[in-house]
């Protein structure tokens, strides 16, 4: 971004004239340790990612801490030195993940289909190993280094460490007759008693794999119990020139397929697979596989529905109370205002929860102070459940609207109501025809918007009732309240469940552009850009 | 002259009509004013008196403040509430400084350089802040997992990671509503300081931040209140329950076992509602200024 122009050229001068008449000034000095302190992390981040061989976020690093360099160091870039910082959060965590979600939604990205091929064969590879038929067993010593588990053996008196990441390597220390490490040189020993009674600790010591040498063909050292050691290695054989793997047991060639799974000759698949680009497939499984169509067809009407009914009638709630309540002859008006707002001063989440016990038909107050005690199960049936979305939200948002109308009417202009009135007209004309149209004109931006963040109201749909009831029709984890997001979540699985990060992915998309067309009209609406 | 002339048609009508026009016009708004109130407050009449319940289970709950004792908030202390009251200032505190500084910064930018793609880039600003962030929230969960390969600090189940997530909305979301702050102040100021001699680092620590302190509260109480109740990203990212906030502990409790906590889940959100609430009271007329420039809740 070039940001020299002809009007700006002054302010250098200016700024070096100041800068000559104080000095250095303690501001250089700030600005220079600042400035050590990114470039020491920064270059530590570019470290890190060369040993992590992330080669996207290396090159993501080193162009960051260039340009802030540049940025601060040079007298060209003045605006830059505002705007930078928050720039970056903005382009990584905003921008860089809009496009994310693009490209991931081209992929088959999810369960069974994680990382790159290479990936994919070594957790195949883990996956098949066997105990080798006839190894030797080793005495072994587990042994720690602060947080990191080691296994010691002894081949011939000499002790030899590794861990998960360092193969089997000579260290200096001393062995018992059965041959176990008894002192291990920088390592210290995790005595047998420790691992029957810490359950973590013994889980992470049979999980751990050490590898016998830097080739994977020699397999690596696994324990059952603690106290041996065995070889195992995988039965399949990973073939790089031909991409097949084999099953040294069976003969079962496994060959890659398109789809980022290992196919064997006999029809078998692998559970390891990585991910590749499907095109749209995602798009067009969400609109034809049976298990998806239907759910999400309806999760969409009701997305479109829940966004509409809920803006619409806490918009005519707030705005009845508005037209009630504004009027000179009521008394006390600011501390009305303030009791009717406090709903909307109450934390969302808190409020979605608090209903959700308020709403239990066994216990809550609901059924038993205004429905004598009847065992309505608000939240169990699906139109039910919709109707207490709704009327939640409601007690929720009408507050707000509440306040916006308040603002509006006040802000209509007196003498349009008084000519209205000299022409006769009565109060319900006056409104139909001048306080509504008028209000409509400076509140539709803000019903837009509102529009726009419920049709995302992950929070009030999840808390109150996770999207139950489920469909009983589909085996698809999706239910009756669920809008597109919370569907999202359910498909995406990043809170368990199987994950297929590609189809949530290409929702996303879809919720990307209702929310553009949406957002675009408000745009056209308020005119913001006029403003500047 | 128009005030007065109904004023003086109403003196003249006779006493018993005049009462019955004020009931009709305006009394009835008394008693409709308090069925407002009773809608809007007794859900939280009900969470205050059950918190005081000492039984500590929904059952019961419906006679209002039936007994009293503070047995529920003690057991708060048994649980993880305070470190996820504390996690929740802490992030909600980052964010809201990260945002102030950062929003205030772009504002000043816009407002008093000219340079060369400012509007496309207030433009751009405009468009993207449209765009909510938790829509993204699986490219988001991606992006963490392999940032927090290289560095762990930036990966899942960091705070730090969440704090950063949430600064990335810092520059779409109050750029804007700073900016047309920053611009009612008027440039000549400026012009008087540099002829004194003062950098544009000066002007803006120095006179412009001092002159915009009402704004940088709104916009630190908004992201504050925004990193408060944001759950879905914050759920995703913190994974171990010591590292949780209250939104997604709170959540857990409910969801769990929601009769048998409601006691604790009560006095929690007694204590955890009455900042926020006593906060946006204080400042409801500077809140509601800047829902209606931007950004909304409800």
């Amino acid at each position: 971004m070039s940001t020299d122009t002809a009007e700006q050229a002054p302010a250098p001068n200016k700024e070096s004239l100041a800068r000559g008449l104080t000095g250095m000034g303690w501001g250089f000095v700030v600005k220079l340790l600042l400035m050590m302190v990114v470039n020491a992390l920064g270059v530590a981040g570019i470290m890190a990612a060369w040993n992590a061989q992330a080669w996207i976020i290396l090159g993501a690093s080193v162009v960051f801490l260039v340009a802030a360099d540049w940025v601060y160091f040079s007298r060209r870039a003045l605006p830059l030195k505002y705007i930078y910082p928050g720039l970056i959060f903005l382009l990584v965590f905003q921008v860089f993940a809009m496009g994310y979600t693009a490209y991931v939604a081209t992929t088959n990205y999810g369960a069974g289909h994680q990382g790159t091929m290479e990936q994919a064969v070594d957790a195949a590879l883990i996956q098949s190993e066997r105990e080798v038929e006839g190894s030797a067993s080793y005495p072994l010593a587990v042994v720690r280094d602060g947080d990191t588990l080691g296994f010691a053996i002894s081949e011939d008196g000499v002790v030899e460490v590794g861990t998960a990441d360092q193969p089997l390597a000579e260290v200096g220390g001393s062995v018992d007759d059965t041959g176990r490490p008894t002192e291990v040189a920088g390592w210290e020993i995790v005595e047998r008693g420790a691992l029957l009674s810490d359950q973590e600790l013994a889980q992470q010591v049979t999980d751990l794999r050490v590898p016998v040498s830097d080739n994977a063909d020699d397999g690596s050292l696994r324990t059952r119990e603690g106290s041996t050691a065995k070889v195992y290695r995988s039965s399949l054989e990973w073939d790089e020139g031909a991409k097949t793997l084999t099953d040294v047991d069976s003969g079962v060639v496994y060959s890659a397929n398109e789809y980022g799974t290992f196919v064997g000759d006999d029809g078998s698949t692998l559970p390891a697979g990585w991910y590749v680009n499907v095109g749209f497939e995602n798009f067009t499984r969400a609109v034809t596989d049976t298990d998806y169509r239907e759910p999400l067809i309806r999760v969409t009407l009701w997305t479109f529905a829940f966004a509409f009914l809920t803006v619409a009638s806490s918009f005519l709630l707030g705005l009845l109370f508005a037209l009630v309540f504004n009027d000179e002859r009521v008394r006390g008006r600011k501390v009305l205002r303030t009791l009717f707002i406090l709903p909307y001063a109450f934390p969302a989440f808190l409020t979605a929860l608090l209903w959700r016990g308020m709403l239990n038909p066994e216990f809550g107050i609901i059924n038993k102070w205004f429905f004598f005690g009847a065992d309505i199960n608000w939240l169990g049936d699906p139109w039910l459940a919709k109707f207490s979305i709704l009327f939640v939200n409601l007690w929720l948002s009408f507050p707000y609207w509440f306040l916006v109308c308040t603002g509006a009417l006040q802000s209509l202009s007196s003498e349009t109501m008084e000519a209205a009135q000299i022409d006769g007209a009565g109060r319900w004309r006056q409104f139909r025809s001048i306080t509504f149209p008028l209000l409509l004109v400076s509140t539709a931006p803000l019903a837009i918007a509102s529009f726009a963040f419920n049709f995302n109201n992950f929070t009030i749909i999840y808390m109150l009732t996770n999207g139950g009831p489920r469909f009983d029709d589909t085996s698809v984890p999706l239910g009756a309240t669920d809008i597109l997001i919370t569907a999202i979540y359910q498909i995406s699985g990043v809170a368990g469940g199987r994950a297929d990060y590609g189809l949530a992915a290409a929702l996303s998309i879809v919720v990307f552009v209702v929310v553009g067309i949406v957002s675009a009209i408000a745009f056209r609406q308020t005119k913001k850009l006029e403003e500047f | 002259m128009t005030a007065q002339a109904p004023a003086a048609s109403k003196a003249s009508r006779r006493k018993p009509t005049r009462r019955s026009r004020w009931w009709g016009e305006v009394g009835w708004k008394y008693p409709f004013a308090a069925l407002i109130i009773f809608y809007a407050a007794f859900p939280l009449v009900f969470v205050l008196s059950a918190s005081l319940d000492e039984s500590g289970s929904l059952s019961g709950t419906e006679t209002l403040f039936s007994s009293f004792s503070l047995a529920n908030y003690q057991a708060l202390n048994d649980t993880l509430f305070w470190t996820w009251v504390g996690n929740t200032l802490v992030i909600g505190i980052a964010a809201a400084i990260g945002a102030v500084l950062m929003g205030a910064a772009a504002a000043y930018a816009f407002s008093r350089f000219r340079f060369k793609g400012r509007r496309g880039s207030l433009t751009g600003l405009l468009i993207l802040q449209m765009f909510p962030q938790t829509i993204a929230f699986v490219a988001i969960f991606l992006l963490l997992i392999s940032l927090g390969e290289v560095v762990p600090a930036l990966g899942i189940d960091s705070k730090i990671a969440l704090i950063c997530v949430y600064l990335g909305t810092a520059l779409g979301a109050n750029t804007f509503l700073m900016y047309g702050f920053f611009n009612s102040i008027p440039m000549e100021m400026d012009e008087a300081a540099k002829i004194d001699g003062a950098s544009h680092a000066q002007i803006f620590w120095g006179m412009i931040i001092p002159l915009v302190r009402p704004v940088l509260a709104v916009v630190g109480l908004l992201a504050f209140v925004s990193a408060f109740g944001d759950f879905i990203l914050a759920r995703i990212v913190l994974v171990s329950n010591d590292n949780w906030t209250l939104a997604v502990g709170m959540y857990q409790w409910v969801s769990d076992q929601l009769t048998a906590r409601w006691g604790i889940f009560s006095a929690g959100t007694v204590i955890a509602a009455i900042p926020v609430l006593v906060l946006f009271l204080a400042l409801q007329r500077y809140i509601v200024g800047g829902l209606t420039a931007g950004s909304v809740k409800g």
